[in-house]
């Protein structure tokens, strides 16, 4: 296993909750990572924010860790939650 | 046009299924996408959306689709 999907996995398995992203959030680059924040921000959770644009690979190792095409990507304790759309649903 | 080429993959992929297409910008790239089908009837969201995605697996691929925005309905 390559040491990058090794510490995106350890991410998504310690911390209550993951937003994986374009952009940060004091800068967010994508209309449905903006949604997904506010969206985790109004639920009042602290998020753990990662931002997959600095390197491609992040995305590509995201994604098939997930099975999930899209950026953002929501996990709860480990467990994939969905995209912006789902966790607006959830909300 | 890229909204029908999305609107027939989702038509085969859900028969018999209730499916939009709008291109939310005009720009044929950003998508908001319902689809209501029997087949989500019993699914979690995150299965259902995994329906859709897996049936635009390729307009993804390609990059004809730069965003989505995703609604399912079951029919129940």
């Amino acid at each position: 296993m390559s040491e990058l999907r090794e510490q995106i996995e350890n991410v998504i398995a310690s911390e209550d909750v993951t937003l994986f992203m374009k952009g940060t959030p004091q800068f967010v680059m994508c209309g449905n990572s903006s949604r997904a924040l506010e969206a985790l921000r109004h639920a009042g959770a602290p998020v753990t924010t990662v931002d997959v644009l600095p390197d491609t690979r992040i995305r590509q190792e995201l994604s098939a860790i997930s099975s999930w095409p899209t950026i953002p990507q929501v996990f709860v304790r480990g467990e994939l939650i969905g995209g912006a759309d789902i966790v607006e649903e959830l909300g | 046009m890229a909204a029908d080429r999305l609107r027939n993959l989702l038509e085969q992929a859900f028969p018999a299924s209730e499916v939009e297409v709008e291109d939310r910008t005009g720009g044929g790239d950003h998508f908001q996408i319902t689809v209501s089908s029997a087949r989500f009837d019993g699914l979690s969201l995150l299965e259902q959306h995994r329906l859709v995605n897996e049936a635009l697996a390729a307009p993804f691929a390609d990059g004809t689709i730069h965003e989505l925005r995703i609604k399912t309905k079951g029919t129940q």
